[in-house]
């Protein structure tokens, strides 16, 4: 075996100068070997695209119902017809409505002599884009017929289109959330760690008693005193309250611990010695020294609030309609009964896992990141 | 060097100034401490219960009302008010409590459910066996199941079956546990064509308790002990690999392979012993995090465990059993962190020292 010290790894060519590049930058290029990392923000800008964009990505409105195609199934998109032609435009088979004979329910058919060509930025239902512009440009629409890629709910309402406006709310539950917790958790940490000695003893066994609840049944409980008549935002934003309400530790916790260590690194003492002011340390020397932790924390804090939202709305306790979040739709999903029927209900829980992943890579990558200078 | 000297087991302690206190008297000295710290601990999470189950606009007599309006036979005011004072709802909450607790504490009675007309032990206490059995269940396997692969994973780190496993660990982690819940039961429904809600088949549901029942319950109880097993596998598998990778690359571990024992015997004797130490430890942590994830499981499954009992009973507004029930879950937890503590001054001698010093 030869020693390791001879093996010296080929350089590759790069204008990179470590020396003068700022943390960001090397937080960057740390970030950047992670594949899965990658990965996972690639995911996550989608779901961000198709939250900030839901109105114009989504064929039809949520509410609209379509009475021809009750409790449908997804409809798929074909290049290839049934005699194997190809086609360049994608299409869908048109569907014809019957009555079933025996229970008399309406059934939809596939009716694959008929051909719905897809289009693009085509004119269907108004809307008011982010509830400023009217236009009713929709991405995609299939031209002589409906488009339904996830099928229909037992109302006819479109299940794409409804998990699109769902990811919105729910990624802006996480967003609205998570920032709460932040601000909860820096303000507290930073006091117990400022102030040191008995308020950070009494923040910390205030901490330890609130982890010591477990998570789900306070959850519950708090979710359940919420008055019944509230309109939906307010119940929005008391549970966003409720699920910052228990994210804040964490913070807090992360916040202290740094901050009572780098309050006697030599670079802070420096820093006072040659006269810089409190707020100045704090913000010039401090925050940026734990920021990137921070970040690291809320990145991991994020899927929690995210699944917990979910939860309590699937159970009925959380946001209700008409507010739509992947948790509500799953509600429609809740026995045995109707997702042997309709299956694709549990699509938006698809996007639940696929955000929390997203979520999880990110904050592999991140962690990593935090302390560019670790081997 | 200092750090050579403090890991090994057999010197005198007295020499470094430390006080060696033997383990008797220190593991008595630590349990008695705990328990106190648990018993103010319990004191401050039944305020919390009870505030909790206040919390809500009206109270149970409101609910009562609003039923029978529904139902089509409104209840009198002056009924109304019968009723609060029997249910003693008049009285003000400090004194609610004050009862309430003391009840509990002198006479182990938690109150009445008002919503089963039966004392809310009798209630929790048909439920409460199923709920641990799923706990324990769940958190054997879990060990049973992480361990192992943890360990296999981190000394083959990068193989397929690593990479296999990891995949598998980040979905299940990712995956909510009653989603988990959802599309077992419709897989089950589709391929077996048999419902896995419940945990007994119709005919064993309520018959009295056999061998033939608990062989039911088995058959029934693996749905929710994969529902509720899989994110905690999946973690452990994670924490089991990273801890025993650190280890793997201690100089200790070369110089004993220097030494020549066979692999397996070092493998199994110093790694994964000291990776282990974190794992066992948080055992107690592990079992709080079951059990509060217990009821939504339960809800989604309909098993007759604490959880639809629990979300029924917040719902109605059924305080006392809401209240019993908040209090008996964060009992599980306290005593888990309790647990945890133990195992880990019993396991690792480095903690045991600076409890004595």
């Amino acid at each position: 075996m030869t020693s390791p010290a001879l093996i010296l790894p080929k350089r590759k060519k790069s204008n990179r100068r470590p020396e003068m590049a700022t943390q960001w930058q090397l937080m960057w290029w740390k970030y950047k070997k992670h594949h899965m990392a990658l990965v996972g923000m690639i995911m996550l800008s989608l779901l961000v695209f198709s939250a900030v964009f839901a109105e114009i990505l989504s064929p039809n409105i949520p509410t609209e119902r379509n009475n021809k195609y009750l409790a449908s199934g997804p409809m798929g998109i074909h290049f290839f017809d049934s005699e194997w032609n190809f086609h360049l435009r994608p299409f869908v088979y048109a569907r014809t409505t019957k009555r079933d004979p025996v229970t008399l329910r309406k059934l939809s058919v596939v009716d694959e002599t008929k051909h719905w060509p897809i289009e693009f930025f085509v004119a269907g239902s108004p809307y008011k884009f982010w509830g400023l512009v009217e236009t009713d440009v929709h991405f995609i629409g299939a031209k002589g017929g409906f488009i339904h890629l996830f099928g229909t709910d037992s109302l006819g309402r479109d299940v794409f289109s409804r998990t699109l406006y769902a990811t919105r709310i729910s990624l802006s539950v996480g967003l609205v959330g998570v920032t709460f917790a932040f601000i909860l958790g820096a303000i507290i940490g930073g006091i117990a760690g400022y102030f040191g000695g008995i308020v950070d003893n009494l923040i910390m066994r205030l901490i330890e008693f609130i982890r010591s609840i477990p998570t789900l049944p306070l959850w519950l409980a708090l979710s359940a005193a919420l008055p019944r008549e509230w309109s939906s935002l307010q119940v929005y934003l008391a549970i966003t309250m409720i699920l910052a309400m228990i994210g804040w530790t964490h913070l807090a916790r992360t916040v202290r611990s740094k901050l009572l260590a780098l309050r006697e690194e030599d670079f802070t003492v420096a820093a006072r010695l040659s006269g810089c002011t409190d707020m100045r340390i704090i913000l010039r020397h401090l925050l940026p020294a734990f920021m990137s932790y921070m970040i690291v924390d809320v990145t991991i804090a994020f899927p929690e609030i995210l699944l917990a939202e979910t939860s309590l709305s699937f159970l009925g306790l959380g946001l209700r309609e008409p507010a739509e979040s992947w948790g509500v739709l799953l509600f429609a999903a809740q026995n045995v009964r109707s997702i042997s029927h309709m299956p694709w209900l549990l699509i938006p829980g698809l996007f639940i896992i696929i955000a929390v992943l997203a979520f999880n890579f990110v904050g592999d990558g991140m962690r990593d990141a935090a302390d560019p200078y670790s081997k | 060097m200092s750090r050579l000297i403090s890991y090994s087991g057999d010197l005198d302690l007295t020499d470094y100034g430390l006080v060696d206190y033997g383990l008797e008297e220190l593991m008595i000295r630590f349990v008695l401490g705990r328990f106190v710290y648990m018993i103010l601990t319990m004191a401050a999470v039944s305020v919390v219960a009870f505030v909790l189950i206040q919390l809500p606009p009206g109270d149970f007599a409101d609910s009562y009302a609003n039923k029978r309006q529904q139902a089509g036979a409104p209840i009198t005011t002056e009924e109304l008010d019968n009723m609060r004072h029997q249910l003693g709802l008049d009285r003000p909450w400090h004194i609610q409590y004050g009862t309430w607790v003391s009840n509990m504490v002198l006479e182990g009675d938690m109150g009445y459910s008002w919503e089963w007309r039966r004392p809310v032990t009798d209630v929790i206490g048909d439920r409460l066996p199923l709920t641990l059995a799923l706990a324990f269940s769940t958190l054997i396997l879990m060990y049973v199941i992480a361990i192992p692969i943890g360990i296999y994973s981190a000394v083959r780190q990068y193989s397929l079956p690593d990479h296999i496993f990891s995949t598998a660990g980040y979905v299940g982690l990712a995956t909510p546990n009653f989603l988990l819940a959802l599309i077992l039961m419709y897989l089950g429904q589709r391929w077996f064509g048999q419902s896995v809600g419940g945990l007994f088949s119709p005919e064993y549901q309520d018959a009295p308790w056999s061998w033939g029942r608990v062989g039911n319950l088995i058959e029934h109880l693996w749905v929710p002990v994969i529902v509720l097993g899989t994110a905690g596998t999946a973690y452990l598998i994670r924490t089991v690999r990273a801890s025993t990778l650190d280890e793997l690359d201690k100089m200790y571990v070369m110089a004993a392979r220097a030494g020549g024992i066979s692999p397996m015997r070092l493998l199994l004797k110093y790694p994964v012993r000291m990776a282990l130490n974190p794992i066992v430890a948080t055992l107690g942590w592990r079992l709080t995090y079951v059990i509060s994830g217990a009821p939504i499981v339960g809800v989604v499954m309909s098993l007759p465990d604490t959880g639809p009992l629990f979300l029924h009973s917040l719902l109605n507004q059924d305080m006392y059993l809401a209240g019993g029930m908040v209090l008996i879950y964060c009992a599980f937890t306290i005593i888990g962190t309790f647990i945890s503590d133990l195992l880990l001054i019993l396991i690792d001698p480095r903690i045991r020292m600076e409890g004595a010093s």
